[in-house]
């Protein structure tokens, strides 16, 4: 007895605690001075338009600084999680458990030194990690993370998240051509063919979520899912968004740019230093970014009970759901094997862009089936759970018959590649050897 | 606010982002030592030096696909906004947008029959 009331208390106290923190911060961010930091400018005898800009650049050192500190403790946790899978303990000298472990590392690399090989483009050499951890920053801008915080709400949000993101293609090539190096310049190629592939089945499947909302806005995209996550009305627009973003942050199982036992190690070998950590630092936030658009798109942003109330409250609700989705990439990293480059060329055209196409054919038409045949929700009822439910079945269904057609697809064509192979067809898919006394 | 001032966030951001990641990289530069010499500058080879010009020309291959994504980025740019009026198309609107997504099919099938969609 003695015991169920203590793990209770145990239970009870930080929760408890957790309110009362969440409340006192919130009450503290709803001052005015806070909210309306023009104004109070302005108010001050400030001249309107140096106030504007005053505000807007705190805003965005604000909102650029915010992935960079989240990047210190991804590092940690990546670490940590990777270590378990693998069985080991992971950091845990630096700070308890470990949590110091980034800023020792951040500490050694200041001090190594930075190399630039003698055949190098310098401009380009030097740009390049710049660029790739400025393309992944860049993204946030349009990020709602609560309801009344956000950078900006820009009309065309989702274009713009496209066309930043393929900043870090750039970077890429860069780095691979400017080093003046053979294994740099044929990872750089192989990143930039894997990059623009996985580009066209991520933005067509941008495309249902915006069919949905009616809206390119991310802050619109997240209201439009008051009533019911896009997440259950376009199950495969997730699935697609979710796989090609995993390939354009190049990490397993589709880490062909710095495949170890290939190319040493890809686009960055002759980086050293700070500019090689700026690589991974675009990377790990680009992975954390990734599970942020998951959750903005896809699973209802900052939706949640008492979000609009307690804007701390929504923005917990945020991190949880992008944690979710950033420990399925890290799962899916860790224990995945990598594809070799032509399976994630064909993969990609001629699974991923077929079925993104398919998808947008179905939605499209069944969306307007159901426009047409009034089980839409009316735009007064767009907020209601109930009124919702008529479309998201249909759509829902639509998707796993979609589903469930290319599964047989691929069933019935391994089965016949099998067979192939049985009557000694070499298929796509074995390894022929290579020729002795090469 | 006006779309001004929208854009005026977006260009203080693009001033102020390559700032972050370069700070560290400066304050490394700093820190760090700077001993170069021939050896440790030349280009990384396994062991051994690097025989021709790196900045050749490459395979075709890749121009290939580059084009292929190129076909289907610009397509996007047109998908955009039918799919973001799409609440309120008439049914011609709506029925030249899934053309317009045949069409594009269509290039697909062919790039796939010319076999310029296999990785050799």
């Amino acid at each position: 007895m003695d015991r169920t009331i203590g793990t209770l208390i145990k239970i009870a106290v930080p929760i408890v605690i957790g309110v009362v923190v969440i409340l006192i911060l919130n009450s503290i961010t709803s001052a005015s001075c806070l909210n309306d930091f023009e104004g109070c400018l302005v108010d001050g005898g400030m001249d309107t338009d140096l106030a504007g800009l005053i505000a807007i650049s705190l805003g965005v050192v604000l909102v650029a600084t915010f992935p960079l500190l989240v990047t210190i403790l991804l590092i940690w946790i990546e670490r940590k999680f990777a270590a378990r899978i693998q069985d080991r303990i992971g950091p845990n000298r630096v700070g308890p458990i470990g949590l110091v472990q980034p800023l020792a590392d951040v500490v050694k690399l200041l001090g190594k030194e930075d190399i630039t090989p003698a055949g190098a483009d310098k401009w380009l050499y030097n740009a390049s990690p710049v660029m790739m951890v400025m393309s992944v920053l860049l993204i946030w801008a349009v990020m709602p993370l609560t309801p009344y915080h956000y950078g900006i709400d820009l009309e065309i949000g989702i274009l713009y998240f496209i066309a930043v993101a393929s900043i870090g293609t750039l970077a890429v090539i860069m780095a691979g051509w400017s080093s003046n190096n053979k294994y740099a310049l044929l990872g750089a190629f192989r990143v930039v063919a894997q990059l623009i592939s996985y580009e066209v089945p991520l933005a067509l499947a941008l495309l249902v979520p915006v069919m949905l909302a009616g809206s390119m806005s991310m802050v619109g995209i997240v209201e439009a899912q008051a009533g019911m996550w896009f997440l259950f009305s376009a199950p495969i627009a997730a699935f697609l968004f979710f796989i090609s973003s995993q390939a354009e942050t190049g990490r397993a199982p589709f880490d062909l740019l710095e495949a170890e036992s290939e190319l040493v190690a890809g686009y960055n070998i002759e980086y050293s230093g700070m500019k090689f950590a700026m690589f991974f630092a675009g990377e790990f936030m680009h992975v954390f970014t990734n599970g942020v658009l998951m959750a903005v798109i896809f699973t209802g942003g900052w939706y949640g009970p008492f979000a609009r109330e307690a804007p701390l409250l929504a923005f917990t609700y945020l991190m949880l759901k992008s944690g979710f989705w950033y420990l399925l990439s890290l799962l899916m990293r860790n224990a995945l094997p990598r594809v070799r480059i032509d399976q994630l060329m064909t993969f990609n055209w001629k699974f991923l862009v077929p079925l993104s196409i398919a998808n947008l054919l179905m939605t499209a038409f069944l969306l307007k089936l159901v426009q047409e045949g009034g089980l839409a929700p009316s735009p007064e009822e767009a907020s209601d759970f109930i009124a919702n439910i008529p479309q998201t079945v249909v759509l829902f269904l639509g998707n796993v018959a979609l589903a469930a057609f290319v599964m047989t697809l691929i069933r019935n064509q391994g089965r016949e590649e099998r067979l192939a192979e049985d009557a000694g067809e070499p298929s796509d898919l074995t390894v022929t050897p290579a020729p002795a006394g090469d | 606010m006006n779309v001004l001032s929208e854009w005026a966030f977006i260009g203080v951001f693009f001033v102020l982002a390559p700032v972050l990641p370069a700070l560290p990289i400066a304050i490394g530069g700093i820190l760090s030592p700077r001993k170069p010499n021939a050896i440790k500058q030349a280009t990384y080879e396994c062991g051994v030096e690097t025989v021709g010009d790196t900045w050749v020309q490459f395979k075709v291959q890749y121009y290939i696909y580059g084009l292929v994504f190129l076909i289907f980025d610009v397509e996007m740019v047109f998908l955009f906004p039918w799919a973001l009026a799409y609440g309120q198309l008439d049914f011609f609107a709506f029925g030249a947008g899934l053309l317009f997504i045949f069409l594009l099919t269509d290039a697909l099938i062919y790039t796939w029959r010319k076999d310029a969609l296999e990785w050799a």
